[in-house]
C-alpha cells in the first residue's frame, strides 16, 4: 500500500509532465474507441443492410446460377418447385428472375442485369411497390448508382434490348418510375428492377425463377431438387473476409496511435530513473528493496494509463455519445469502395470494446512501464547517492 | 359468274403456293450467293462513332459459314489483334498484353472495335432459308436495281432474330438492304449495301453500312478490299495456336 501512495505522490508532483503524458494517452483510448467502434458499427451497418435488402433469411439458388460468372445468367432459370411455391404464396418467400440485357439510355449501349421481383414482396427492404402499374408501360426501379452511371431520371423512357428464352431478341421501351437510395451496391449498379410476371411474359419464361429468397430467420431449408439452399453463413462469407482484411487495415493505424503513446511513457521512465537516482539510492539506504523499486516505478508508469482512463472518460464519453448519436459522415468517393455503406456511419461503442481497451492499455503501458526499470536490478546503492547508474 | 368463281378457287391457291415456292427459292438464291465452302476477305471498317470516325482494316479467313480466323492490319493500335471463331466459340488475342481471351456470355454482345457490330452479329450462322420463313411481300427499287421485297419470319424458335426484310436484287440475288426485327417488331439493325463488285461470277457487296438503330451515331461502313472464293485454307488458320503466331 506504501508503493501505491508513494507511486501517485511521485507521479502528482511531477506537474506538467504527468499531465502532458496522461492527456497524449488518453487521446490513444479515444481514439482507438472511437476507430473500433467506428469499424464495428460500420460492419453492423453494412450486415443488416446487405440482409435486408439482398439475403434476407437465405436463398434457394436455381442449379446453374453462379453470381460469379455471368455466362451462367443464359440457363440459370427453372420452374419454382412446390415447396418453395408455397413458401411464396405464404408471403414467405420471393422469387427472383435474372437476365442479362442492354439499354440504351441517351442512344448509347449499356450492358446491365435485368431482375425480376414482385411489386408486393416485403422480403426484401427494396421499394418495390413503385412497380405496381396499371398501364401498358414496363416500370423499371433502378438505383442511384445505375442511375449516376446511365444518367437516367425519374420519368425517362430507355430501350431494353433482352433475348427470350429461345435467344430471340426482343426491345421494348421501359419507364423508370423510381431511383433508390440504397447503401447495397449489390442491387443497384448496372441493374433494372421490374415486375417478374412482366418479365416472365418479355421473356417466354412462366413461372420460372433464378432465385428465391426466404423471409428473415426462416426456418426453411428443405433439400429441392434442381435448386441449392445457401444459408446466411455462405451469402455473408465474402462480406465477413472482407471485414476482416479491413479491421487488420485499420488496427495497422490504432497500433501507431499506441506505440506513440507508449514511446512517450517510456521516454519518461527513462528520464524519471536517471534524474531519480539519488533518490532510489536514498530509498535502497532506507531499506527499500531493488525489486520493490522496479514495482513502484512500474506502478508509476501503469499509473499513467489508469490517470489517462479517467481523463479519456471526462472528455471521450460525451464526445463519443454525441458521435453514436449524429454518425460519422462520409465523404462522397466512399461510395465507390463497394460496400453497403451510407451516407453517415453511425459507430457501434460495446462494453467489450471500451473494457478491452481499457485493459489493452493498461497492460501495454504496464509492460512499457516496467522495460526501463530493469536498470534498477542492477543499481549499486552507494553509486546511486552518488548520482552514478550503473 | 359461276365460272369466275370456279377459276378463283382453282387458280388462287396455286398463285399463292407459286408465290410461296418463289419466294423460297429466291432466298435460296441469296444463300448460294452469299455462301461458299471457303473466302479470303480483306476489308476495312469505317465506324462514325460520336467522337469522330476511326477505320480499321483486317483480312480474313473464312470455312463455311462456321469458322473464320481475322488479324487487324490497321490502325497501328489495333494491329496483330487476331480473333477466333469456331462454331460458337469466339477468342480473340491482343499482342499487348499476348493473351488470348474466350469472348463469351454478355461480352458476345459488346461491339467490336466500336462498331454497330457486335460479336454475336458477327458469330451468325448465314444459312437464311434453313432460319426463316420467307414471304414475297412486294417489289422495290434499292441502289437504283429492282429489288424483290422478302419478309423472313422465324421457323425456329433459338434464332437471335425473329423477323428480317431483306431487299434482294431480282438479277444478281445479292441483298441489297436488310432490316432486323425484335420479336415485339422493333427494327434493331439495318444493313444497307451501297455499291457492289463482281467476284468470278458472283455479285457480292463491295461497300455495306451497319446500323445498330438503338442508338444514335452514323453506323458502320464495311468496305470489302478484295474477296476470292473457294481457295484452299490451311487447317492450321482455324486452331487457337494460329492466335499467337
Amino acid at each position: 500500500m506504501m508503493i501505491h501512495k508513494l507511486a501517485f505522490k511521485n507521479i502528482y508532483r511531477a506537474g506538467l509532465r504527468t499531465w502532458l503524458n496522461v492527456i497524449a494517452l488518453s487521446f490513444s483510448f479515444v481514439a482507438i474507441i472511437f476507430l473500433q467502434g467506428l469499424y464495428n458499427g460500420m460492419n453492423d451497418q453494412i450486415e443488416k443492410a446487405t440482409l435486408d435488402a439482398q439475403y434476407g433469411g437465405g436463398q434457394y439458388w436455381q442449379n446453374d446460377y453462379d453470381p460469379y460468372d455471368p455466362l451462367t445468367l443464359e440457363d440459370a432459370h427453372a420452374k419454382i418447385p412446390d415447396d418453395l411455391q408455397k413458401l411464396i404464396e405464404q408471403k414467405k418467400a420471393t422469387p427472383i428472375l435474372i437476365r442479362q440485357a442492354t439499354i440504351y439510355p441517351n442512344n448509347r449501349f449499356q450492358n446491365a442485369l435485368l431482375k425480376g421481383i414482385d411489386p408486393g414482396q416485403t422480403i426484401l427492404s427494396i421499394p418495390t411497390q413503385v412497380l405496381i402499374s396499371s398501364d401498358e408501360t414496363i416500370p423499371a426501379l433502378i438505383g442511384s448508382r445505375m442511375a449516376k452511371s446511365s444518367g437516367l431520371k425519374i420519368g425517362d423512357y430507355v430501350t431494353l434490348r433482352w433475348r427470350d428464352a429461345n435467344g430471340t431478341f426482343d426491345a421494348d421501351e421501359v419507364k423508370i418510375v423510381q431511383i433508390m437510395n440504397t447503401d447495397v451496391s449489390d442491387i443497384d449498379n448496372g441493374q433494372l428492377w421490374i415486375p417478374i410476371e412482366k418479365m416472365r411474359e418479355m421473356t417466354a419464361m412462366p413461372n420460372e425463377a433464378t432465385i428465391i429468397v426466404l423471409e428473415k430467420s426462416s426456418p426453411f431449408s428443405e433439400r429441392v431438387d434442381n435448386w441449392q439452399y445457401k444459408d446466411l453463413e455462405f451469402l455473408m462469407q465474402d462480406l465477413r473476409a472482407l471485414f476482416l482484411t479491413k479491421s487488420i487495415g485499420g488496427s495497422i493505424f490504432y497500433i501507431v496511435l499506441l506505440l506513440l503513446a507508449m514511446l512517450a511513457i517510456f521516454d519518461t521512465q527513462i528520464l524519471s530513473i536517471f534524474r531519480r537516482r539519488k533518490e532510489m539510492g536514498t530509498l535502497m539506504a532506507l531499506g527499500m528493496t531493488r525489486s520493490k523499486l522496479i514495482q513502484l516505478f512500474t506502478l508509476e508508469g501503469a499509473m499513467h494509463a489508469v490517470l489517462a482512463a479517467v481523463v479519456a472518460a471526462v472528455y471521450g464519453i460525451p464526445l463519443l455519445i454525441y458521435v453514436a448519436s449524429t454518425g460519422y459522415g462520409l465523404p462522397e468517393a466512399t461510395d465507390s469502395y463497394g460496400f453497403a455503406m451510407g451516407d453517415r456511419i453511425f459507430p457501434a461503442f460495446t462494453a467489450g470494446l471500451i473494457i478491452g481497451t481499457t485493459l489493452l492499455v493498461l497492460i501495454v503501458t504496464t509492460i512499457v512501464s516496467y522495460l526501463p526499470t530493469r536498470k534498477i536490478a542492477k543499481l549499486k546503492p552507494t553509486d546511486a547517492l552518488r548520482g552514478k547508474l550503473t | 359468274m359461276k365460272k369466275i368463281m370456279f377459276f378463283m378457287i382453282l387458280i388462287l391457291p396455286a398463285l399463292l403456293f407459286s408465290q410461296t415456292e418463289s419466294a423460297d427459292e429466291i432466298l435460296k438464291r441469296v444463300d448460294e450467293n452469299m455462301l461458299s465452302d471457303s473466302k479470303i476477305i480483306v476489308f476495312k471498317m469505317i465506324i462514325h462513332g460520336r467522337r469522330g470516325e476511326r477505320t480499321v482494316e483486317a483480312k480474313s479467313w473464312q470455312r463455311n459459314t462456321d469458322d473464320s480466323f481475322t488479324e487487324y492490319l490497321a490502325p497501328p493500335r489495333e494491329k496483330g489483334t487476331k480473333m477466333l471463331k469456331l462454331g460458337d466459340q469466339l477468342w480473340t488475342y491482343s499482342p499487348q498484353t499476348d493473351r488470348t481471351i474466350l469472348i463469351s456470355g454478355h461480352m458476345l454482345r459488346q461491339s467490336v472495335m466500336g462498331s454497330d457490330l457486335s460479336y454475336e452479329d458477327l458469330m451468325e450462322d448465314q444459312r437464311l432459308h434453313q432460319l426463316y420463313q420467307p414471304t414475297l411481300i412486294g417489289e422495290d427499287t434499292q441502289l437504283g436495281r429492282q429489288c424483290w421485297l422478302l419478309e423472313l419470319s422465324a421457323s425456329q424458335k433459338n434464332i437471335a432474330y425473329y423477323s428480317r426484310k431483306i431487299w434482294v436484287d431480282k438479277e444478281r440475288f445479292l441483298p441489297l438492304r436488310e432490316e432486323r426485327y425484335a420479336k415485339s417488331g422493333r427494327l434493331l439493325k439495318t444493313t444497307e449495301v451501297k455499291e457492289m463488285m463482281l467476284s468470278g461470277d458472283r455479285w457480292v457487296a463491295k461497300k455495306v453500312v451497319f446500323k445498330d438503330e438503338l442508338k444514335t451515331g452514323g453506323g458502320t461502313e464495311f468496305t470489302v478490299e478484295s474477296i476470292d472464293f473457294d481457295v484452299p485454307i490451311q487447317d492450321h488458320f482455324f486452331s487457337k495456336a494460329a492466335l499467337k503466331k
